[in-house]
């Protein structure tokens, strides 16, 4: 038992529990979405689910409008949120802290509470659902996601920075181009990031919002998965995989900082 | 002039960001099938829900939900604050890789972790159900857990612990007396973070609920979507998830505002 109670004594051996459970829950399952992506449903190496997906236009052209409405989404996100996040953090312009809670909150209710909100606003409104909806609730669902990490990075930023520019004689517009905006810019790829990969990836909401005339990327992986294409799906995940990797590069280190305190 | 303007821009976001859970929770006040159609005030539709009868599974959802809810929580509580001590005593480069795998879960989409874990349990041969969702939401719910706690210990005056060590108490006393209720603002609020990621999870509990009828409120929802006309009852559940919501988040402000200013006086 003394080996034991040496073990717990030292503290940084506390870590090897969630070690253990980070290995086999998260490590090893993202280990098996590569290995079943390059087999077949025997369990033989082959590159069949690659081609598949190249050669399968339904499939290729989903993938390309999936990622045509992730950049719609994230573009009409900045453009709303940006100004609003300025405001935001803006004391003279906005004082009230309730407000940027209010911004906030829609994030913490369920997303597809959120979607049937929208599909029953559309409803309401007499409005179609397709095309236009799909945008609208795409936006609406993470328009917060890009406000909250601009908003945080324009809170932190050095506000003698932007005197001393308006002291050396720089016109408002000069301010804003060069100081706030490559301040802020940290900001923007964080929210770019919490916007433009969620909408990617997700699925259901796509359907509920166009009635299932539209389909996204996400939604062709999971209906491969649920119909037992377990080793397609693969595939098309390590796709997905590789695509966020590739956005994460643009971000760096930084920008996890803007993410600090979301509540 | 600009004020206004600013103001006003905002407002105008606000509403777009409300209009549709406001069109929810005014509709739950009338008995019409369909969403729209006002035929006077009325409760019906929250007795209903909870009366059980025809929406029996509705129920039934709604507390496996909070089952899995609660175990989750529990579990990513303990396991996160462990692992965020023995993290934070880490040095270097073992430190570096701890950080690393526990930022995979957060930066992961929902439906990457989903599928992976549901791969996992399906070559384990492991049959889904419960345990599975539960052990997905502890995965996901975690990392958070340990980002709150690693904080504490950060501004925790490291000589107190080897005070309480110096002055007799065992290891175990020290832990108890002086390390927990340290940490305990970031285990809490790790708490209430993993209970709304899990309550509002709905792509990872999807690809590991199995096929055994268990039900949470967001694959019942999904179900109930899918056939098309939606059960009337999700309107004032929706009102009253968005209720709780708000009073959770206002609970979890008063609190970093009130340590916020407690650290400013100090």
């Amino acid at each position: 038992m003394k080996w034991l109670s040496n073990i717990f004594m030292k503290r940084s051996n506390w870590s090897i529990p969630y070690f253990i459970f980070l290995l086999i829950f998260v490590v090893l399952p993202l280990v098996l979405i590569f290995l079943y992506a390059f087999q077949d449903a025997d369990g033989n190496f082959t590159l069949k689910n690659f081609s598949k997906f190249i050669s399968n236009p339904e499939a290729a052209n989903t993938f390309v409008y999936s990622i045509g409405v992730a950049i719609v989404t994230t573009v009409l996100c900045i453009l709303l949120g940006y100004p609003a996040a300025y405001i935001l953090s803006n004391s003279e312009l906005c004082r009230s802290k309730v407000t940027v809670v209010l911004f906030i909150l829609p994030m913490w209710i369920n997303i597809l509470v959120r979607t049937l909100a929208t599909v029953a606003l559309f409803d309401f409104m007499r409005l179609p659902l397709g095309e236009g909806a799909l945008i609208f609730g795409m936006v609406y669902n993470f328009l917060p996601f890009m406000i909250y990490p601009i908003y945080n990075t324009m809170q932190k930023m050095d506000h003698s920075y932007i005197e001393a520019a308006q002291d050396l004689g720089a016109s408002p517009m000069k301010v804003f181009t060069k100081v706030v905006a490559p301040l802020s810019m940290p900001g923007v790829m964080s929210g770019v990031m919490m916007v433009f990969m969620p909408t990617i990836s997700t699925f259901a909401i796509a359907e509920l919002l166009t009635m299932n005339n539209i389909k996204l990327f996400g939604t062709t992986i999971q209906e491969n998965i649920n119909n037992g294409m377990w080793n397609y799906g693969a595939a098309l995940s390590l796709i997905m995989l590789v695509i966020i990797f590739a956005t994460n590069l643009f971000s760096d280190d930084e920008d996890q900082a803007a993410n600090e305190g979301i509540i | 002039m600009k004020k206004f303007f600013a103001q006003a821009y905002l407002w105008l976001l606000l509403a777009m960001l409300y209009a549709p859970i406001l069109i929810i929770a005014i509709f739950s006040f009338t008995e019409a099938k369909v969403l729209g159609n006002w035929t006077g005030f009325s409760t019906k539709l929250y007795t209903s829900l909870f009366s059980g009868g025809v929406h029996h599974s509705l129920l039934h959802a709604i507390e496996n939900t909070f089952i899995i809810a609660i175990v989750s929580a529990v579990i990513a509580t303990m396991l996160g604050s462990v692992a965020a001590i023995g993290i934070f005593n880490l040095r270097n480069r073992k430190k570096m890789i701890m950080n690393t795998l526990n930022n995979i879960p957060m930066l992961n989409p929902d439906i990457i972790t989903g599928i992976s874990l549901f791969l996992l349990f399906v070559s384990l041969g492991i049959t889904q159900g419960y345990a599975t969702v539960i052990l997905a939401h502890v995965t996901f719910c975690t990392p958070y857990v340990v980002l709150c706690v690693i904080p504490r210990l950060q501004q925790m005056n490291p000589n107190i612990y080897e005070a309480a060590l110096d002055l007799g108490a065992t290891p175990w006393q020290a832990l108890r007396k002086v390390l927990i209720p340290e940490i305990k603002p970031g285990m809490i609020s790790g708490f209430i973070l993993s209970f709304t990621l899990s309550i509002d999870d709905f792509a990872v509990t999807i690809f590991t609920i199995g096929t055994g009828g268990l039900e949470t409120l967001s694959t019942y929802i999904y179900a109930d979507a899918r056939k098309g006309g939606l059960t009337p009852e999700l309107r004032p559940l929706s009102t009253i998830i968005f209720v709780t919501v708000l009073v959770l988040l206002i609970i979890i402000n008063i609190r970093s505002q009130r340590t916020q200013k407690l650290k400013e006086a100090k």
